[in-house]
């Protein structure tokens, strides 16, 4: 059946939250009413960035993007737009601080700043289609493989592309490859590391959920590369819809001979095994993963063995994550030139001189546009940031962003002119990790922030080794003190003390990354933390502990003549006063909800 | 379906074209039928039904059917815009009917020759 337009639907975890499957339902008994169902057709599509103003849809080949769908919207759009040709401008995109919509996906600025390589297919190709994939150019590149490449061509086309590991460690992975396929062992295997255990980052989720077939071709790629027939990829159990569209496509490969013996009929035997993993964040760590797939606790040992020789079972095992794997098809097809024509540094002598090709990021926090991202390796934060982001929320003022997930620092605001490289961002205390960004205003105290993440990676801590186990416990007591005004100076300095220790000493990544929120925030904003140990006071106000609800009793009456709405309120009963009367605060009954600063029109309440 | 080879790859791509090259918003030729309320009521439902008929017989992948609302010119409804990717600018053809339609995409939409017979104007109005 041939089509004139296609309504590409987001179907993304959280398009779906917002309800795009009943928006879907509705456009499609919509046209049936308009009896348009044989002329277009809805088709459902992985995750397209934008998340912050889903439900979303976009109408092709007009390219019109419509945002924010609400079910009563659509008889609407349907009369409207497809039976009468005039598309509705009420349900376009309009930025910040603008007035007219933007009709055209290609024109938003979220949209424009952005290249695509991992993300190529989001939006064009329904996921839970092997054909489409094969349409837009998939499994070409295992073709490819298959009949003109060895697999020493297949390790030194990837290792001159300059790609390196996306999961956060950005090793070089040609060069892993290459040790792998050269480790002694009569089996190998493949991993796809889908464990994506940091709060904020969904970008390994996302890529599964658009483009499946992708990470199932690199893998191949990589298991010819390698020499292994056997490969696993292990993912969240808590990421139901990429779990899902995994298994189908791994059933259509199956189908199709994609995945088994002999594919295409050219020797390679490749089939793939999902292990489900249960939520632990340090489950992300190599070793830890093989161990949880082997049925032992998921806990790390130490590397001076590598896994690319002794892994899973023992066995020499190469483990990429999802991000990396699906880079791997568009390298083979477009080659190492075009893909090291995008980045910083140079690769052609050193694989760790530069940072190539793209990375995709999760933008969350502050920010206007918070969604799904992928930008050109060496942008700079201040353009992701502020022209694909929109800049602050509510027109706030720029505090940090912390990149890296939980374990990631934060960055300032005179470094925002800082290119996102993984060189660069360790140099300033962050790193790429494996690919979070949260951005935080004047509003977030930066005591507070290092210690809401540090909460995260100490109780995801597995307790094997003394330093990560007991060493973050101490930091996060000694946070809880400064926070609760109770912190001294000798506090700061032993803080440090234990930080670095804690990274130097650790077994994993885990702990040798958990204090660099601590580190960074000392470092960039210790002003803060120095107000809160000196003078018990929080700049930013976001502490408890450490503020007053105020009355200011002229506002109160002059403007808002005691209008006893905070009284009403407050659930402590702490604000005593009458109409048309001053009202007070009681400090030894006040819970410091905030309720009555919010419900108070006249701006009387502040806090000291 | 059974085992796929790298042949099989090209004939799936082939066979899917129309729907990704279509999403991709990449066409050789755009035909905009015009169905305001005055387009609707003079048949432009029938110019649409055609023009899909003709899509899908002579099996184009690359042709770009969409609609718009009404062009201005009421009186000479029902409307449809020829825009071919390599001409300067779109043909504007008026009075249609099912037969025309066939017409133009024979000569026009095949063969790159504008029917001027059937057709208003080229170009489009200013806009500003």
């Amino acid at each position: 059946m041939a089509y004139r337009t296609y309504l590409m639907v987001c179907a993304g975890t959280g398009c779906v939250a917002n309800q795009s499957m009943k928006i879907k339902e509705k456009l499609e008994s919509e046209l049936v009413r308009r009896g348009l169902q044989n002329e277009i057709g809805v088709v459902t599509t992985g995750c397209n960035g934008f998340c912050a103003v889903g439900p979303l849809m976009v109408v092709q080949p007009d390219g019109i993007f419509y945002q924010l769908l609400k079910e009563s919207d659509i008889p609407r759009l349907v009369e409207e737009h497809f039976l009468k040709g005039r598309p509705v401008k009420p349900l376009m995109y309009t930025p910040p601080k603008e007035k007219a919509p933007i009709p055209k996906m290609s024109d938003i600025p979220f949209f424009a700043d952005q290249t695509l390589i991992v993300l190529r297919n989001r939006g064009l190709i329904n996921p839970e289609s092997i054909d489409e994939y094969i349409a837009r150019g998939g499994y070409t590149a295992i073709a490819k493989v298959l009949t003109t490449m060895t697999p020493e061509q297949v390790i030194s086309e990837i290792k001159a592309s300059g790609l390196r590991g996306r999961g956060g460690g950005g090793f070089p992975t040609g060069i892993k490859w290459e040790t792998c396929k050269n480790a002694p062992g009569d089996e190998r295997y493949v991993i796809c590391n889908a464990d994506e255990g940091d709060p904020g980052a969904f970008m390994d989720r996302s890529t599964i959920e658009s483009d499946p077939h992708a990470v199932l071709e690199g893998m191949l790629i990589g298991a010819f590369a390698i020499g292994s027939s056997q490969g696993y990829v292990y993912i969240r159990n808590e990421y139901p819809i990429a779990l899902e569209r995994l298994q189908i496509a791994m059933k259509q490969a199956r189908e199709y001979g994609l995945l088994g013996k002999n594919i295409f009929n050219l020797g390679l035997d490749f089939d793939i095994r999902i292990a489900r993993g249960a939520g632990a964040f340090v489950c992300g760590e190599s070793t830890a993963l093989m161990a949880s797939i082997e049925g032992r606790p998921g806990e790390p040992r130490a590397k001076y063995i590598h896994t690319v020789e002794r892994g899973l079972w023992d066995k020499p095992t190469c483990l990429n994550n999802v991000e990396t794997w699906a880079n791997v098809p568009q390298i083979v097809l477009n080659g190492a030139k075009w893909f090291s024509s995008i980045g910083t540094g140079d690769v052609s002598v050193d694989a760790w001189g530069g940072s190539k090709g793209t990375k995709v990021f999760s933008l969350s926090g502050k920010v206007n546009n918070t969604g799904l991202i992928e930008v050109p390796m060496g942008i700079t934060l201040r353009k992701i940031i502020y022209d694909i982001g929109g800049g602050l929320k509510d027109g706030k003022k720029f505090k940090a962003v912390q990149t890296g997930g939980p374990s990631g620092g934060f960055i300032p605001e005179s470094l925002l002119d800082l290119p996102v490289d993984y060189e660069e961002l360790t140099k300033v205390g962050s790193m790429m990790g494996s690919g979070g960004m949260v951005v935080t205003d004047e509003d977030n105290c930066m005591v507070d922030m290092a210690k809401y993440f540090l909460a995260f990676t100490q109780a995801e801590s597995c307790g094997k080794c003394i330093p990560c186990r007991e060493g973050t416990k101490r930091m996060l007591d000694i946070l809880e003190k400064i926070t609760n005004g109770e912190g001294t100076e000798e506090d700061l300095v032993l803080l440090e003390e234990l930080s670095n220790m804690v990274v130097e000493s650790s077994l994993c990544a885990l702990g040798g990354s958990a204090p660099n929120p601590v580190l960074t925030t000392l470092k960039y904003f210790r002003s803060e933390y120095e107000a809160h140990v000196k003078e018990k006071k929080c700049p930013a106000h976001s502490c408890r502990k450490l503020i007053t609800y105020k009355i200011d009793p002229e506002i109160c009456v002059d403007k808002g003549h005691g209008c006893d709405v905070c009284r009403k309120n407050c659930p402590d009963g702490a604000i005593t006063g009458e109409t048309k009367q001053v009202h007070a605060i009681d400090i030894t009954r006040c819970g410091k909800c905030g309720i009555c600063y919010d419900v108070c029109k006249f701006n009387a309440i502040f806090i000291e | 379906m059974a085992k796929i080879t790298i042949e099989d790859l090209a004939k799936i791509r082939e066979k899917t074209r129309q729907a990704t090259t279509l999403r991709q918003g990449a066409g050789r030729a755009k035909v905009n039928v015009h169905m305001g309320t005055c387009g609707i009521a003079a048949g432009a439902r029938e110019i649409m039904t055609a023009v899909m008929k003709e899509i899908e017989s002579r099996n184009l992948h690359d042709v770009i059917v969409t609609n718009s609302g009404c062009a201005g010119l009421c009186s000479q409804e029902p409307m449809m815009t020829v825009e071919m990717a390599n001409e300067p600018a779109p043909v504007k053809y008026v009075y249609m009917t099912p037969d025309k339609v066939k017409k133009i995409f024979d000569s026009h939409i095949q063969k790159g020759q504008v029917l001027k017979e059937y057709a208003l104007a080229v170009g489009s109005e200013k806009t500003r």
